[in-house]
């Protein structure tokens, strides 16, 4: 018997515990090159599906294979002769660049060849927070969609008995009531209590009786209407609505501050970028427009593009203020705080020129923290300076200003930090906040 | 006489499709006189597909990391368009499930019912190796056993534990096969019954009491019933070419469900060993009958002339052979070669010429040629096939020549082409390339000091001299290793032959 059957609608992802096992066994490589691809990629790129590629190394299957090249002797048939006889000689290929033949080559060495294939959003994420050492509450609510809440929207007709909306009901009720003339109990009583009134009477007159039967005629029929005509009809009934709506977001702004001048390596940038990326990652959450603006400087602050602020290289000192001047000028400029949220991270060696400091300071007191959500720093060590500056309250000139702005401000947040997974106390503040107000 | 189309738009719906099917049907069993397993014919979605392709194009499958990894390649590929995906997946089971891409146009489904239900199931039904060695029945129940007892250990005994073992057994599936003797056939029940009994012997020696003893107190152990086929210091029989069956009776470090698992992976592999016997006869066979089947359709007026064009541009760039020095060569075409041949035996058979009538006088002239295909098709397998039946003319259209290749020389030689001299020696060079059991290393247990030192001896017998590449070489060993438990010795020797 043939049967014919629609697989179609069968659920998806049949292989994704194949999947799942494949990137634990790659782990590794899988790392290095995500880490290598984001370092390569836009700030904003960061929650985006791509292609990786890793090496085939860790994920080998071994098999034995014959290697004619090494030794022996074989025949093997080709289709396709054109001019050759028996006794003619052909010229190996020399192994690396057998053109046609090269396929097969790759096969039977077992596969040194690189191995690309996309990984989604959700994936890389998971490798990024892993760096960071993100607790999980926050990687989930990172990787949350916008969410959605209940809004009341009106009354309706139909709905669940707990959400009944009574001053509405009873209302309709007593609108209805009044429109049929739906007899009240005062009025009934009224009517019972002439009826007791007219009983008592003595001696009964003819006239008395006729109206007590008229009476009774009248309290029975008042009975009967107030049956049938209920104290609450259906049709009173009025329930409150909710819809679902997305939480109302806005937009934000995010001003990248960085120090380019010529101590700051590769390494201290790639730990700044993470820095900002992880930011934009949370305001890409909570906020539907995200603009970044990168402002880089030595002695003096430009607004860059993305590219320029990362790759390349200024020499000159260090004046940290003229920064903050940048920043605030292009926010005055732009984005005004009635329609924008203000964010800002700034990113350093913790060297500025002596005296500066304390102007930073004044103008982040003053101008810029009445203006920002957030604000955070992070001073960019070695290894080693780490230790020395074992203490919070040690450190270089900029520190030491900062900390007396973070004891003034509860959203400005400074930090130390010499490797990745240093980057996410800093936002610990942040990221509290939102379990607060969610 | 001519009927009407059966269809005219590329649209299909699963009414056409069951109209198509019995047409094609009545053809196939009334005039090529086919006997196929009953068919089951599916259809997918593109993902579906890919699915399948990266499961070893079963419809069930135990996981494994492997997998995941063919499906992430894959995925890439097709998504690059480097690849297009198949049109169909058959699958050697009876009822004999085939896979339709819901993307095909209704011209292509035809084909695809033609080539698969028809073409590969009548092969798989009766060809010999296949009669022999698998069991089209069983096979899917075996798969559902081998899927839920992996899942099970993976939850006793973790997810590493396990993926180690398999990635040790998928490194021996080449060497997981009986080639010549009989295998011992796996029956579900026998497979059942027994994990039953296992079960059932825990639960008996497990007391409750037990629990209540003071730590360090050993309770008593009950010894099993020794059951011969579990019993793995039995007497050995070496040489033994199936080293993972070696290993699942005689390693002394497995436990019991490992070696269950290494009986998942062998079973399977005995199981594919056919299919890879018989590429060219099976694909060639699946061509022909759709080329066939396609035209009788068209003969009797069932598809029009521009499906009939459509299904010749597919089939003519499935049976399309690159020539050697082709950027797109990457061997020969099975599909090209089986079609090719089985052409030939067709011209043959009608339409000899005094050459075939030299070559083959057995079947040149007969006229009846589905009778000498059917014959072929039960009871040939590549090698001997091509041995058998590749004629002087194919060779010449193939313009086939043989080279003999010595590792420590800076060419090759050509040794013969397609000329009077040269076509035994081209086909037999041919015929050996095919034959799975020369091409692949001839390894093999020759022993083991079971009860010394334990070491594990394996033999390479180069074919030729041909030796192994070093690096997967070492790879594999060490995957043999673990399964053993205690040092291997590798050697590989000249043989005799």
């Amino acid at each position: 018997m043939t049967q014919f059957i629609d697989r179609r609608l069968n659920p998806k992802g049949k292989s994704l515990a194949n999947r799942q096992r494949f990137l634990r066994r790659a782990r590794a490589q899988i790392r290095e090159a995500v880490q290598k691809s984001l370092k390569d990629s836009a700030v904003a790129d960061i929650g985006k599906n791509r292609k990786i590629k890793i090496s085939s190394k860790g994920t080998r299957e071994p098999r034995f294979r014959l290697d004619p090249k090494a030794g022996g002797e074989r025949d093997f048939v080709l289709p396709g002769n054109k001019e050759f006889s028996p006794g003619d000689e052909i010229k190996k290929p020399r192994s690396g660049e057998d053109g046609g033949r090269g396929k097969q080559a790759s096969d039977s060495g077992d596969g040194e060849d690189d191995f690309e294939f996309t990984m989604t959003q959700d994936e890389i994420l998971d490798i990024f927070f892993e760096d960071l050492e993100l607790p999980n509450l926050v990687r989930t609510t990172l990787k949350e969609t916008p969410s959605r809440i209940w809004r009341r929207s009106g009354i309706t007709t139909a709905g669940s008995p707990t959400q009944i909306n009574l001053i509405r009901t009873m209302r309709n009720a007593f609108g209805r009531r009044i429109a049929l003339k739906r007899p009240s109990v005062a009025n009934l009583n009224l009517l019972v209590e002439q009826l007791d009134a007219l009983e008592r009477e003595e001696p009964q007159t003819e006239e008395n009786r006729a109206r007590i039967v008229a009476l009774k005629e009248d309290i029975a029929r008042a009975n009967a209407k107030r049956k049938w005509i209920g104290f609450i009809d259906p049709i009173d009934v009025r329930y409150n609505a909710f819809t679902e709506q997305p939480v109302p977001t806005s937009q934000a702004v995010m001003f990248c501050l960085m120090d380019v001048s010529g101590s700051m390596g590769e390494r201290e940038k790639d730990l700044a970028k993470r820095f900002y990326m992880l930011l934009h990652l949370f305001l890409k959450r909570r906020y539907e427009r995200v603009d970044i603006v990168f402002i880089r400087h030595t002695h003096d602050a430009q607004e860059v593009d993305e590219q320029e602020f990362f790759y390349s290289r200024q020499s000159g000192g260090t004046i940290v203020s003229t920064a903050l001047d940048k920043m605030l000028e292009i926010q005055k400029e732009r984005y005004a705080t009635a329609d924008w949220n203000i964010y800002a991270a700034q990113a350093s060696d913790g060297y500025t020129q002596s005296g500066d400091a304390r102007r930073c300071v004044e103008m982040l007191n003053a101008d810029i923290m009445p203006l920002c959500q957030y604000y955070a720093y992070i001073e960019i060590l070695d290894e080693r300076e780490m230790e020395v500056f074992a203490s919070e309250d040690s450190g270089a000139e900029l520190w030491r200003a900062y900390r007396t702005v973070a004891d003034l401000w509860s959203n400005f947040a400074t930090k130390r930090i010499s490797k990745p997974a240093d980057i996410f106390p800093v936002f610990r503040e942040l990221f509290k906040k939102t379990e607060a107000t969610s | 006489m001519t009927a009407t189309p059966l269809f005219t738009e590329p649209e299909w719906d699963f009414s056409l499709l069951d109209r198509v099917y019995k047409a094609i049907e009545e053809i196939a069993l009334g005039e090529l006189k086919l006997d196929v397993y009953p068919n089951q014919i599916e259809v997918i979605s593109s993902e579906q597909m890919l699915d399948a392709y990266s499961s070893l194009a079963m419809p069930l499958m135990y996981n494994h990391w492997s997998f995941g990894k063919l499906f992430a390649r894959e995925e890439a590929m097709y998504r690059a368009g480097y690849s297009a995906l198949a049109y169909e997946i058959v699958i050697n089971s009876s009822p004999c499930i085939s896979y339709l891409l819901e993307e095909n146009s209704m011209t292509m489904q035809a084909l695809v019912i033609a080539h698969a239900a028809f073409g590969h199931n009548h092969f798989f039904k009766n060809n010999y190796l296949f009669r022999q060695w698998t069991n089209a029945e069983g096979i899917l129940d075996y798969l559902a056993f081998a899927k839920r007892y992996i899942m099970a250990c993976e939850d006793r005994h973790g997810r590493d534990d396990v993926e180690a073992v398999l990635d040790s057994a998928h490194a021996l599936m080449d060497q997981g096969v009986f080639r010549y003797r009989r295998p011992p056939r796996p029956s579900k029940e026998r497979v059942l019954e027994k994990r039953r009994k296992r079960v059932e012997h825990e639960e008996e020696a497990y007391s409750e009491l037990w629990r209540t003893l003071p730590a360090g107190v050993e309770p008593p152990v009950v010894s099993p019933a020794i059951d011969p086929e579990e019993d793995y210091s039995g007497e050995m029989k070496v040489p033994e070419e199936n080293i993972l069956y070696f290993l699942e009776k005689h390693s002394p470090a497995l436990k019991p469900w490992q070696r269950e698992m290494l009986r998942i992976v062998r079973n399977l592999s005995q199981y594919f060993y056919p299919q890879r016997q018989t590429k060219v006869m099976n694909e060639g066979c699946a061509t022909f009958v759709h080329y066939t089947l396609m035209n009788a359709l068209y003969d009797k007026g069932f598809i029009t002339e521009s499906s009939l064009l459509e299904f010749l541009h597919s089939h003519t760039s499935v049976v399309f052979q690159p020539e050697f020095d082709d950027r797109r060569y990457y061997g020969l075409n099975p599909y090209a070669l089986g079609y090719g041949m089985m052409s030939d035996i067709k011209r043959i058979c009608t339409e000899p010429t005094p050459e075939d009538r030299d070559w083959f006088p057995h079947i040149a002239g007969k006229g009846d040629w589905m009778d000498v295909l059917r014959d072929g098709w039960a009871n040939y397998r590549d090698e001997s096939f091509i041995e058998q039946f590749l004629s002087p003319k194919l060779m010449r259209d193939f313009r086939l020549f043989a080279l003999f290749d010595k590792a420590d020389e800076g060419a090759y030689k050509v040794s013969s082409i397609h000329n009077e001299a040269g076509y035994r020696r081209v086909r037999a060079a041919l015929a050996r390339q095919y034959d799975v059991g020369s091409a692949d290393a001839n390894i093999q247990v020759t022993g083991a000091n079971l009860h010394s030192d334990r070491k594990l001896f394996i033999e390479h017998r180069m074919n030729r001299g041909v030796p192994l590449q070093v690096q997967s070489r070492e790879l594999v060993c060490a995957h043999i290793e673990r399964l053993w438990g205690h040092e291997v010795v590798f050697d590989e020797v000249l043989s005799d032959e």
